[in-house]
């Protein structure tokens, strides 16, 4: 997600910094540029008239236009404004002065709320909190059994309600709560439309009955310009106290999800990145703002280090490395960490200024499965042959590429680029044993 | 149909015809509005780009510049892209039928998978169902009660098994029962996911295993609230998985789902159904004109 916003929106720029002076034609093509780009990333088009309307009377009242600075000035114009778009500080969740704390998931049906309160049990678990899970989606077939099965993966307590005792059965397990030493109580509840009446009622109902702590309206992030519809009708019945956007993993550019806080106020205070049960993050609006303009995320990059590259073994990589003495073995392993720091291509974009770079790599899937077959061609080498490479003749090469359903030429390919990695360590080694590790400009 | 779609009618669009009389002139001002509820349907930037030059067009070159007229031909414009292809469900009089179930995660496969067993039914087939999603918690249960509801047979697979050998079960356990049509559910995945649009790629193959030529349709179910991602997500499907038609689902909301229109241009994918409510009956076969009608109605 982000980053595809972020890319048409530094062509735009460029293009406008390549003017000596922004003359009122410039400064309109940009803005129509802006304006393409925010449609095309799904951003509220209310939204989107607003902040250019915003934009071009900054632009305007700052005299841009002839300004030898105006280019400079103009980007820093719509800098700000999408900025002030996604809200400043991050939103935490609040917590009950007295009693459990109640956390309700409310939204449109397939929006994610299921996943979520696993989610979202499981990170607050981390925290020391102990949860409890509510099933409160009496309407679709199974939902019930899906959050039990969840429960039970995470080897948390549920309780479920029935139709027709839906706020006494949700009321009862909150109340309940205490006694088991549960302090967290997560509710999840049926998707339905905005317009749905009964529906909205049910909800409503269930609401002021159990007075959650925090109420959040899940929203997918590859919504349309629908969502900030929806959202107002939610908040408009129901007192929404935040919002959490699902599949950021995927592609989409995001733009309708954001846009809600600008067009509600509601903030954004969680997203969830995969399909994992620990894929549930918090949301900081200056870290996003940062990556869809482009400028990198080095904090979250530097987190999700921290929190999945096992750092016993990077210094023993480090040091084999040093030493010329990094293998095939080595190298695997080093794929799996980066790997479960998430797709490669996000990872680049979270360094500043590579977000161009990225962009040259193939584009997810692809990426993805070119990491595959170089995992599939070093799994089918023999120990030897992964720490000596120089072993492999004609024929191994052949039995590499049978056994990993690669072609020769592949299989030479890879041999060719960790050869020249190895050639380029040695080159590196009296640089870096003579001190400190160079430091990257950022 | 309508009365599917009916529900979405009322809003914003009303105000392009707040003028109301057969005779209002094109404005500057209507043609912002016009240009806005295409955009708030979800229409692809790039189509609306080119319809609103058409409009420019014919107001200035040809007179047609009362409002009626312009909408009229607007619409006419639209259900074209739609009109595209044929929007029969593939591979009648195959033994059996086999129909494939695809998607993003939540875009409502499961429910249409249910629910186009229920129309098969009724139309006078013996559709056997597939429990392919052993992925997601109780996705199997889930399917389950919905062939218990609408009277279907199933068969499902273990949760974390093999979703390729599931169809693979299904389809024989069809021929050797006489089932006339097989409907697979498979779980949802991001297109962005390139294991698992493998493994849907595998599915694909597998089936064509039990029965030359199988799957005879690839049904890739979209959510019709939306936006833009819905066209990177056919773009794919298409690529990994062949798919030869489109649902797309929760039109009974406020959105217009108008991102097939870019979808149904560029891939030359049709729309074949529209899920339009929760229960098993609300699944209609599309109608492009009254698919539009919607986005832009007629009268106010
Ligand atoms: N309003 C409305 N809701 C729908 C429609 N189709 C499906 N839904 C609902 O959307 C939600 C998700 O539907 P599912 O069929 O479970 O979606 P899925 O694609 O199978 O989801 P996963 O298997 O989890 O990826 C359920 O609550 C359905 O009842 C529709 O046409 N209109
Ligand atoms: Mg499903």
């Amino acid at each position: 997600m982000f980053e595809q916003l972020s890319d048409r929106l530094t062509d735009t720029f460029a293009k406008l910094q390549g003017r000596p002076r922004v003359t009122d034609a410039d400064l309109d093509e940009a803005l129509r540029d802006v304006r393409v780009a925010l449609l095309e990333a799904d951003v509220n088009f209310k939204v989107v008239k607003t902040l250019i309307a915003t934009v071009r009377e900054r632009a305007i009242g700052e005299n841009v236009i002839a300004n030898i600075s105006g280019a400079q000035q103009t980007v820093k114009i719509v800098h700000d404004a999408l900025a002030e778009m996604l809200g400043g500080e991050t939103a935490t969740l609040a917590r009950a002065t007295s009693g459990p704390t109640v956390i309700a998931l409310v939204g449109l049906q397939g929006s994610g709320k299921t996943t979520t309160a696993a989610k979202l049990a499981a990170s607050l678990r981390k925290e020391g909190r102990r949860p409890l899970l509510v099933a409160a989606d009496v309407h679709r077939p199974a939902a019930i059994d899906q959050l039990r099965a969840l429960a039970k993966q995470l080897a948390l307590p549920m309780e479920s309600a029935s139709e027709t005792t839906l706020i006494a059965d949700v009321t009862n397990a909150i109340a309940g709560a205490a006694a088991n030493g549960r302090d967290t109580v997560i509710v999840d509840t049926a998707g339905r439309l905005h317009i749905d009446d009964a529906m909205m009622d049910e909800v409503a109902s269930l609401v002021s009955a159990v007075k959650p702590t925090e109420l959040l309206l899940v929203v997918d992030a590859m919504a349309g310009q629908d969502a900030v519809e929806a959202a107002a009708a939610f908040k408009a019945r129901l007192p929404i106290t935040g919002l959490v956007v699902t599949k950021v993993d995927s592609d989409a550019r995001g733009g309708a999800s954001l846009s809600i806080r600008a067009a509600t106020g509601i903030p954004v205070k969680l997203m969830g990145t995969s399909e994992r049960l620990d894929g549930l993050e918090p949301f900081h609006p200056d870290r996003i703002a940062r990556r869809i303009l482009g400028m990198g995320d080095i904090l979250t990059l530097v987190e999700r280090a921290q929190e999945h590259v096992d750092q016993k073994e990077a210094e023993e990589s480090a040091r084999k490395f040093l030493e010329s003495r990094f293998t095939f073995d080595d190298f695997y392993k080093q794929l799996q960490q980066i790997k479960k720091m998430g797709p490669l291509g996000d990872l680049m974009k979270m360094i500043p200024g590579m977000g161009a770079i990225a962009k040259q790599l193939p584009d997810g899937p692809t990426a993805e499965r070119e990491l595959k077959r170089v995992e599939a061609i070093i799994s089918s080498m023999t120990t030897q042959e992964r720490v000596d490479p120089t072993l492999m003749n004609g024929s191994r090469r052949k039995r590499i590429a049978g056994g990993s359903g690669t072609t020769v030429s592949e299989v030479n390919h890879l041999l060719k680029q960790f050869k020249e990695m190895q050639t380029q360590m040695k080159q590196l080694r009296p640089m870096l044993q003579g001190g400190r590790l160079p430091r990257m400009r950022m | 149909m309508k009365e599917g779609l009916a529900r979405t009618r009322f809003g914003f669009i009303t105000r392009l015809f707040a003028g109301g009389e057969t005779s209002s002139k094109v404005t500057e001002a209507w043609l912002g509005e016009l240009e806005e509820a295409l955009l708030r349907a979800d229409l692809s930037v790039t189509l609306v780009d080119s319809v609103m030059l058409q409009v420019r067009d014919i107001v200035a070159f040809q007179k047609i510049d009362t409002v009626p007229r312009v909408l009229d031909a607007v619409r006419d414009a639209l259900v074209a892209v739609l009109a595209n292809g044929d929007r029969e469900l593939r591979g009648a009089g195959q033994k059996p039928r086999v129909i494939l179930v695809v998607g993003v995660n939540g875009s409502g496969k499961t429910t249409t998978a249910a629910k186009l067993a229920k129309r098969l039914l009724q139309s006078g087939e013996t559709p056997l169902l597939a429990a392919a999603d052993t992925f997601r918690a109780a996705a199997i249960e889930q399917l389950e009660t919905w062939a218990g509801r609408i009277g279907v047979p199933i068969v499902s697979g273990r949760p974390d098994g093999d979703p390729a050998a599931v169809v693979f079960d299904a389809v024989n356990a069809a021929i050797a029962r006489g089932n006339s049509v097989v409907v697979a559910d498979t779980a949802g995945r991001l297109h962005t996911k390139g294991h698992l649009m493998d493994e849907l790629g595998k599915i694909v193959r597998v089936t064509g295993r039990a029965r030359e030529g199988a799957p005879d349709e690839v049904l890739l179910v979209l959510d019709g609230t939306q936006g833009q991602n819905a066209i990177v997500q056919a773009r794919q499907f298409t690529k990994d998985a062949q798919v030869t038609g489109i649902v797309v689902t929760k039109l009974d909301g406020t959105a217009k789902g108008g991102a097939v229109f870019a979808i149904a241009d560029e891939l030359k994918l049709p729309v074949k159904l529209l899920g339009v409510g929760e229960r098993a009956d609300d699944l209609i076969p599309m109608d492009p004109r009254a698919f539009v009608d919607a986005l832009l109605p007629k009268g106010a």
